[in-house]
C-alpha cells in the first residue's frame, strides 16, 4: 500500500516501532506510520485503541518507551520544543480556558507562540471563524460546535505546519461537523497536513488515507479504497421480513464471520468466501429474503479487524 | 409495557428502606473514594499526630534556656558568680559574651538573644564598699511571654543563690540592684508583639492557597494539555502564576499593617521601604512554596491538605503563638526551616525595634535560600510531558 518511498521532504510524519506502556499494559504497540505532507490522515479505531497516546507522543506530549520517529522533521524524543512550536494539537477534551472570554484565549495562545501582533492575529482568527460578535463571551458559555471550532481556531492560530486532532467532532451536530471537515480540507489545500483522530465512518471517507488501529496496534492503512481492498472481505446484503432471526441464526455459523443490521437490510460478512457461500446457500435458496453480493462499507472492514484483533491481542 | 407496570408498586413498597438504601450507596461510594485518594487518606492521620506532637513537645509557654548576652566590662569572681546564678535558675543561657555596647544593641536587635546582662566596671569592688550597685538587665520584650517569666524569676533567685558566695547573713538587703529594662515593649502590651506576627501568618494562608491550587487546577479542567502542547518552559509557568499574586500579597500586606498602625497603635519604628522590600521576598517564598505543592499534589483537595500541613506548624513553630527560644532544640531546627520563622523576626525587628538591614542579614538570606529551594523543586517537578 506504500507507493515507492517518498523523499523526507513530502513526509509530515515519519515513525517506527512506536511502544508506550502505562504499567504492564502496552497502550501502543510496535507501531510505525507515514503521514505525507498536505494530507489529511484519518487516524481510526475503537476506545482505548491507542489513538490519543499516539498523538500525544507525536507532539511530544508522552515519551514513547521504544521507537523513533520524525515529525515535520525533528526527532519526536529530542526535539519536543521545535515540534511544539509548528504542530497545533487539539485535544480531545476542550481544553481551552472556559473562564477566559474568545478573544483572550486567542491572545493568550498567540502571545505563547510569540506571534508580532496577538491583538491583531486574534482580530483576524474571530472574523475567520465568525465569531465576530461573540468575542467577549467566555470560552466556557459557546456551544459544542462553537468550542470545536474556536479550538480549531485556536491551535491554528499560530500557522503550524501539523495539524493533530484528537477527536475533534465528537458530540458536535451534522451541521457543524460539515462545517468544521469544509474548514480541514480548505487548511489541507493552503498545504497543512492534518491527522483527524474519529469514530465516524463518514469523516474516515473524507480524509485522504487512513489507518486503523486497535489494542494499540496498526491494522490496516491506505487509502479508503485500498483499504476495502485489502480486507477480502465478501459482503452480502439481505433484505426482506424477519431479518432479526435470520441474523441470530447465521451468527456463529462457518464462513460467517459477522452479521450486522442495517436499517431494513443485514450485512452478512465473511472473509472465507467459499465457506460464507456454503452456508448463506440453502437460505438464498428459500427465497424468502433477498440476497445482493455487495461492497463492504468502512465499517464492515473496521468491525471485522476489530473483531480479529480482539482474537489476537486479548 | 405490564411488565414494567407490575414492577413499580414493589419498588414503590420498599420505598420505605430508601433512605437508608441510597444513604448506603453514597456512603460506600464516598469510602472508595476517600480510599483512592492516598494523599488525602495520609493526611488524615497526619494532621493530627503532628499537631499533637507539636503542642506536646515542642510547645512551652514558660520558656527556659533563653539566649542570653552579657557585657563584661569587668572580668570579677562577683560577676562570673551572678552569671552562673542567673545560668542555675535555668532561664538564662549565656550564648554571647560581647565588650561593646553597640555589639550588646546589636545581639538584642536582630533578635539573636532575648536578655543582655551588664556587669559594670567596678562592680565588685562596688558591692564590697556597700555602695549598692546597678546590674543592668536588658530584655527583649517584644514578646511578654518570654521575657516575663524570667524576668518575675530573676531577682529572690539570684538573691539566694549568692547567700553562701558573700556571706552578708542579711537576705532582705540586697548587696546590689537589678535593673530591668524592657526594651521595644516597655507595657508588655501583647497586641504590639501579635499584630506583627498575625501579619505573616495572615500572608502564609492566603499565599499558599493562592499558588497551591494552580497547577492542579489546570490539570483538573484539562487545559494542562493543551498548555503542555504550547512552547512554554516550566519556568515561565511558575512566573506567570507567581508574579500576579505578588501584587495582591503586597496589597494584602499594606492593608494588613495599616490596620495594625491605624487601629492598634503599633508603631514603625524601623524603614518603611525595608519593610515594603522584605514582605515583598516572604510573599514570593510562601507563593513559591504554595507553587511547589501544586506540582506535587494530584488534585486540589490535596493542595489545600498540603497547605493546612505546612501552616500548622508554620504557627506553632514560628515563635507566632509561643516563644521560640523555649522550643527544644529540634523544634527550633524546624522552626528555622520555615519562612514565616525569618519573617517574624523581620516584621517584628523592624517594626518594633527599629532594626536596621545589618541586623536582619541573617533572616532575609534564609527567606530567599527557602525561596530558590522551593522554585528549584517546583521547577524540576512540574511534568512537561502527561507521562
Amino acid at each position: 500500500m506504500n507507493n515507492g518511498s517518498p523523499s523526507a521532504q513530502d513526509i509530515a510524519i515519519d515513525v517506527k516501532g512506536l511502544t508506550k506502556k502505562f504499567g504492564d499494559r502496552a497502550v501502543v504497540q510496535n507501531l510505525s506510520m507515514q503521514v505525507k505532507r498536505g494530507s489529511i490522515y484519518g487516524f481510526l479505531g475503537p476506545n482505548g485503541s491507542g489513538k490519543t497516546t499516539t498523538i500525544r507522543m507525536l507532539c511530544g506530549l508522552l515519551t514513547p518507551d521504544s521507537g523513533s520517529g520524525t515529525c515535520l522533521g525533528y526527532d519526536i524524543r529530542r526535539d519536543a520544543d521545535k515540534i511544539k512550536l509548528r504542530v497545533g494539537y487539539m485535544t480531545q477534551r476542550f481544553s481551552l480556558y472556559q473562564d477566559l472570554s474568545v478573544r483572550e484565549n486567542l491572545e493568550f495562545v498567540a502571545r505563547l507562540y510569540g506571534l508580532q501582533n496577538p491583538r491583531g492575529a486574534a482580530r483576524d482568527m474571530i472574523s475567520r471563524l465568525g465569531l465576530s460578535g461573540r468575542e467577549e463571551q467566555l470560552a466556557g458559555e459557546l456551544s459544542g460546535g462553537w468550542k470545536q471550532r474556536l479550538a480549531l481556531g485556536a491551535c491554528t492560530l499560530p500557522s503550524p505546519q501539523l495539524l493533530l486532532l484528537d477527536e475533534p467532532t465528537a458530540g458536535v451536530d451534522p451541521k457543524a461537523r460539515r462545517d468544521f471537515w469544509n474548514e480541514i480540507h480548505a487548511l489541507a489545500a493552503e498545504g497543512l497536513t492534518v491527522l483527524v483522530s474519529t469514530h465516524y465512518m463518514d469523516e474516515a471517507e473524507r480524509c485522504h488515507e487512513i489507518a486503523y488501529i486497535a489494542y494499540g496496534n496498526l491494522l490496516a492503512h491506505g487509502t479508503v479504497e485500498e483499504v476495502i481492498a485489502h480486507s477480502a472481505l465478501s459482503t452480502w446484503n439481505v433484505t426482506g421480513d424477519d431479518l432479526n432471526p435470520l441474523a441470530a441464526e447465521l451468527d456463529g455459523k462457518p464462513g460467517v464471520d459477522m452479521v450486522a443490521p442495517f436499517g431494513t437490510s443485514l450485512h452478512v460478512c465473511g472473509r472465507d468466501q467459499a465457506a460464507l457461500e456454503r452456508t448463506i446457500a440453502p437460505y438464498r435458496e428459500s427465497g424468502k429474503w433477498h440476497w445482493q453480493k455487495s461492497e463492504p462499507s468502512l465499517e464492515d472492514v473496521f468491525i471485522d479487524l476489530m473483531n480479529r484483533s480482539k482474537d489476537n491481542f486479548q | 409495557m405490564s411488565e414494567i407496570a407490575s414492577f413499580a408498586p414493589s419498588r414503590e413498597a420498599r420505598d420505605t428502606f430508601g433512605f437508608w438504601r441510597r444513604s448506603y450507596a453514597m456512603l460506600l461510594k464516598e469510602f472508595i473514594q476517600l480510599r483512592r485518594d492516598r494523599v488525602s487518606f495520609a493526611m488524615i492521620v497526619m494532621i493530627p499526630v503532628m499537631q499533637l506532637l507539636l503542642f506536646g513537645y515542642a510547645i512551652n509557654t514558660t520558656p527556659r534556656n533563653l539566649p542570653s548576652a552579657v557585657l563584661l566590662q569587668e572580668d570579677s569572681d562577683l560577676g562570673r558568680s551572678i552569671l552562673k546564678a542567673m545560668e542555675n535558675t535555668a532561664y538564662f543561657r549565656f550564648t554571647r559574651e560581647v565588650h561593646t555596647v553597640e555589639e550588646f544593641d546589636n545581639l538584642l536587635q536582630s533578635g539573636k538573644v532575648l536578655f543582655g546582662v551588664e556587669i559594670p566596671r567596678g562592680f565588685e569592688r562596688a558591692v564590697r564598699r556597700g555602695d549598692k550597685p546597678a546590674l543592668l538587665v536588658a530584655a527583649d520584650a517584644t514578646d511578654p511571654v518570654a521575657a516575663g517569666s524570667a524576668l518575675g524569676a530573676l531577682g529572690p533567685l539570684v538573691q539566694t543563690a549568692l547567700e553562701h558566695d558573700l556571706h552578708t547573713g542579711d537576705p532582705p538587703n540586697m548587696p546590689f540592684e537589678i535593673r530591668t529594662h524592657a526594651r521595644y515593649n516597655p507595657a508588655a502590651s501583647s497586641r504590639l508583639n501579635i499584630v506583627p506576627g498575625l501579619v505573616g501568618t495572615i500572608l502564609t494562608m492566603t499565599m499558599l492557597i493562592f499558588t497551591a491550587l494552580s497547577v492542579t487546577r489546570e490539570i483538573e479542567r484539562g487545559t494542562m494539555e493543551s498548555l503542555l502542547s504550547m512552547p512554554i518552559k516550566p519556568v515561565e509557568v511558575m512566573f506567570g502564576k507567581i508574579i500576579p499574586y505578588v501584587l495582591v500579597g503586597f496589597i494584602q500586606a499594606t492593608l494588613i499593617i495599616s490596620i495594625g498602625v491605624l487601629l492598634f497603635g503599633v508603631p514603625i519604628l524601623g524603614n518603611v521601604f525595608m519593610l515594603a522590600v522584605l514582605s515583598t521576598l516572604f510573599i514570593t517564598t510562601n507563593l513559591s512554596i504554595g507553587y511547589t505543592f501544586s506540582t506535587i499534589v494530584q488534585n486540589q483537595l490535596q493542595a489545600m491538605q498540603m497547605s493546612m500541613m505546612f501552616f500548622l506548624p508554620s504557627i506553632l513553630l514560628s515563635g507566632f503563638m509561643f516563644p521560640f527560644a523555649g522550643m527544644p532544640v529540634w523544634a527550633q531546627y524546624l522552626g528555622e526551616g520555615l519562612p514565616l520563622t525569618h519573617y517574624i523576626r523581620i516584621v517584628r525587628a523592624i517594626m518594633l525595634k527599629g532594626a536596621t538591614v545589618a541586623n536582619l542579614q541573617y533572616d532575609t538570606i534564609a527567606l530567599i535560600a527557602l525561596m530558590l529551594l522551593a522554585m528549584t523543586i517546583a521547577v524540576t517537578r512540574f511534568r512537561r510531558t502527561l507521562d
